[in-house]
């Protein structure tokens, strides 16, 4: 396989990896590091690609399980990450500056959700995965992944609604 | 869209049992402005998620394939050393049939003189001859000593 149809083959799924890395890394970094990580272990593993059913599920799911480990080992050593870098710079949302503080709350509540919600919600609100390649990205049944789906949806709107009254009621 | 779909979808969608398709028509809805006012709180949900779609990976993936070439040349070019030194070692000065024949004469030539020297060396054979002749001489003399003594 030449390095152009590689390039091809992985071009229309890399931003996802990266979202959904960042979503779980938090830093902007360490989601590129491991995105990088990710689409070089599956250059080298080139021979193999046409053995999967889709190339893109494998992918996402070789960056669920790489950025687990890499949580796995930041915890170990103790070291936390701070989410310091997070930028909006959608033209779409500028429309509405008034929503831009809600923004803010929005992806703190979402970096305090379960890892496991958290991933579901990046891939199916984000990226709009259907339950099928959600399950096989996750390695779990359909039914679990929309219990945890409508978990965090719930969590967010309740977390969300929270700050809406604060100080007011 | 109406008041009342928009409230059952979000209902369902609170359910997790909102389609794709679905999910897109209530994008819609909340990225429009026209926003009835108890579901804000959706509005901020919804724009954090396709702001959230449109983040890029920018990051160049350095894709290596020289890595091979470099290992081969290596390969190669302990194999041309080696060789280079074998053949070094091999080649050993050639001699011509005429050099050898020059080096057999010569070596003959020396052999021959050799053995003359040491035929003109059997002459002190005759010599020492010589001498013991000469010591019969003392046999002579000491008969004479008896013979004075005894008169």
């Amino acid at each position: 396989m030449k390095q152009s149809e590689f390039l091809n083959l992985v071009m229309p799924f890399k931003d996802k990896l990266f979202r959904l890395s960042k979503r779980l890394l938090t830093s902007v970094e360490e989601a590129e590091d491991a995105t990088q990580e990710v689409l070089l272990k599956l250059w080298k593993g080139r021979k193999n690609l046409s053995t999967y059913k889709s190339i893109e599920a494998f992918a996402m799911t070789m960056t669920k399980n790489y950025c687990l480990d890499k949580l796995k080992s930041k915890q170990a050593s103790n070291l936390k990450l701070v989410h310091s870098n997070y930028k909006d710079e959608q033209t779409s949302l500028q429309k509405q500056v008034e929503l831009n503080d809600s923004l803010n709350w929005v992806n703190k509540i979402v970096q305090k959700l379960p890892e496991q919600q958290r991933m579901i919600l990046q891939l199916r609100d984000v990226e709009q995965y259907d339950f099928d390649e959600i399950a096989k990205v996750m390695d779990m049944n359909p039914t679990a992944i929309r219990v945890a789906l409508s978990r965090a949806r719930k969590t967010v709107r309740e977390e969300l609604i929270k700050k809406h009254n604060y100080g007011v009621s | 869209m109406e008041l009342v779909r928009v409230e059952q979808l979000l209902e369902k969608y609170l359910e997790a049992t909102t389609t794709v398709a679905e999910e897109k028509e209530l994008q819609n809805y909340f990225s429009g402005k026209e926003v009835a006012p108890h579901l804000e709180e959706y509005q901020a949900m919804f724009a954090y998620f396709s702001g959230a779609k449109d983040e890029q990976f920018t990051k160049q993936v350095p894709l290596k394939t020289r890595n091979n070439f470099i290992k081969w040349a290596s390969v190669a070019a302990v194999l041309i050393f080696s060789f280079g030194m074998y053949w070094q070692y091999q080649a050993t000065p050639d001699y011509t049939q005429e050099e050898i024949d020059e080096a057999k004469m010569v070596l003959a030539m020396l052999s021959n003189n050799f053995n003359k020297g040491t035929q003109s060396i059997g002459h002190l054979n005759t010599f020492s001859d010589g001498v013991s002749q000469i010591n019969h001489i003392d046999h002579f003399e000491q008969q004479t000593n008896k013979l004075l003594r005894n008169e």
